[in-house]
């Protein structure tokens, strides 16, 4: 459980949040912004974070749109993955969503969580990077929007006191032929043994990856010799594998060897699957 | 802007219809309130990771995992836990296809059972296995649980 004397504020708007929390680091009080709450919780029971105040952002409502304006879809921070997947604006996102925890889980772990959490497979994270989304956020500076490819490196490079409030995706990726794939251990709930989302977009393939390494990416190189289409398949997959950023994980959901395979066999197929379409 | 003192705070609890002001911190879960505050031990502890489902009860019309779940985050909703339920048709079904052995994971299927039908009159088979595969049964009464929830729509039609 928490700490016993940990504090809970509840603003209303964007800038009551970030007043509060330099307020609240001024006085020593550690506070973070708390959003579905699920990992502060579960961390915070083990004594892995010991926060000392809890910023709950989901009053804030510019963190709970989801809406088209002209020529963007936003989407909110704070929004539960479940109800982003009924809503079902952005088929991709509700695909990758609908594989991360479990149903009633996600009645409660919201997108900026998973995106900002620290258990690192951000799976939601993928369909923003693939649309080369642009990212709201607040802080003591007030708002800014920075395209995700700026501000995302293996993880959302915040800084002290800064929330993301909502992201902006152009119309036209929303509704492009995607495929979304998750391989696990065993069962249907649980973490990944690999996450693959992939899109076309004007006949390129866009891929981006969570479980394989221990971040989540979208790698240009490996895009570049997938794309390859001179190349027999087998030949494209083998290169672009040899581009793949980071260590490969090897770990109680599968060995990195393991992992390779399964990566081999689902690159395949989801080659074959979207230059058919 | 609703801002908590460190100690204990005063909140008033909707909870199966009825008030109830309880002294809270803000940082005990929505679980622990309503075990060892409030007498409703239906809920019940398992994995306190939000993973076994066995805490699960309902805020408004939406079912959450109690334990991780803050008790603050229910204040201004209607909770609603097993033993708030009266009668349910899912209960029933529960009883009519054995639908457990010890019995520890029962109250949260119900819970979610009960919410899947009130949310979808009709579910498909999908839907189902997507929302049962969030209850975690150590005696694997998998089978049972879905014909009590296929017979609750089956009298339905
Ligand atoms: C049962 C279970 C199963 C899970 N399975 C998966 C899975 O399969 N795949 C997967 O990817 N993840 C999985 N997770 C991890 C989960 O997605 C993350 O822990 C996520 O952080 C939870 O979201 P939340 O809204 O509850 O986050 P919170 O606990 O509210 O916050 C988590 C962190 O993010 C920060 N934060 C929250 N919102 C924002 C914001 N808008 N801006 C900046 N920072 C913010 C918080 O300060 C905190 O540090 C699982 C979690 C659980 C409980
Ligand atoms: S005790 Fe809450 S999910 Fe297991
Ligand atoms: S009946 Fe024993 S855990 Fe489900």
């Amino acid at each position: 459980m928490l700490s016993a004397d940990i504090e809970y504020y509840r603003p209303a708007t964007i800038k009551a949040a970030t007043e509060l929390f330099f307020s609240l680091k001024g006085e020593n009080k550690r506070p973070v912004y708390y959003s579905g709450g699920t990992e502060i919780l579960t961390l915070g029971r083990l004594d892995l974070i010991q926060p000392g105040a809890l910023i709950d952002i989901k009053a804030i409502k510019e963190c709970l749109v989801f809406e088209f304006d002209r020529n963007n879809l936003l989407t909110g921070a704070a929004l539960p993955l479940t109800y982003i997947e009924d809503a079902n604006l952005f088929p991709l996102l509700s695909a990758t969503s609908m594989g991360i925890a479990d149903h009633t889980a996600r009645n409660k772990i919201t997108l900026g969580g998973n995106l900002c959490g620290q258990i690192f497979y951000r799976e939601a994270v993928l369909p923003f990077l693939l649309c080369d989304s642009v990212v709201t956020i607040a802080g003591q500076n007030g708002v800014e929007s920075l395209p995700i490819g700026q501000i995302f490196n293996q993880t959302f490079q915040l800084a002290e006191g800064q929330f993301i409030i909502q992201i902006m995706t152009e119309r036209r990726y929303v509704d492009l032929p995607f495929v979304s794939i998750k391989k696990r251990q065993q069962w249907e709930t649980g973490y990944p043994l690999l996450t693959v989302a992939a899109i076309k977009v004007e006949n390129q393939l866009r891929f981006a990856f969570s479980g394989l390494c221990p971040f989540p990416f979208r790698s240009k190189e490996m895009e570049d010799e997938l794309n390859k289409a001179g190349l027999s398949l087998p030949e494209r997959v083998k290169r672009a594998i040899g581009h793949i950023p980071g260590p490969v994980l090897h770990d109680v959901e599968g060995s990195s060897e393991y992992r390779l395979f399964v990566l081999e066999n689902t690159l395949n197929e989801i080659i074959i699957e979207l230059e058919g379409r | 802007m609703a801002a908590s003192p460190p100690q204990k705070i005063n909140v008033s609890l909707d909870v199966n219809g009825e008030t109830r002001n309880v002294a809270i911190r803000p940082a005990d879960t929505l679980l622990f309130i309503l075990r060892e505050y409030l007498g409703l031990t239906g809920a019940k502890p398992g994995c306190l990771n939000g993973d076994c489902g066995a805490c699960s009860v309902m805020v408004d019309h939406t079912v959450y995992k109690s334990c991780i779940m803050l008790a603050v985050e229910a204040v201004g909703s209607k909770v609603t836990t097993i033993e708030g339920l009266k009668d349910s048709p899912i209960q029933h079904a529960f009883i009519e296809n054995f639908a457990f052995q010890c019995g520890y994971c029962t109250p949260g299927f119900i819970m979610n059972c009960h919410a899947l039908l009130k949310n979808h009159p009709q579910p498909t088979y999908e839907v189902i296995k997507e929302w049962l595969s969030s209850n975690i049964c150590r005696c694997t009464c998998y089978e049972e649980i879905q014909e009590a929830v296929m017979s609750v729509i089956e009298k339905r039609e």
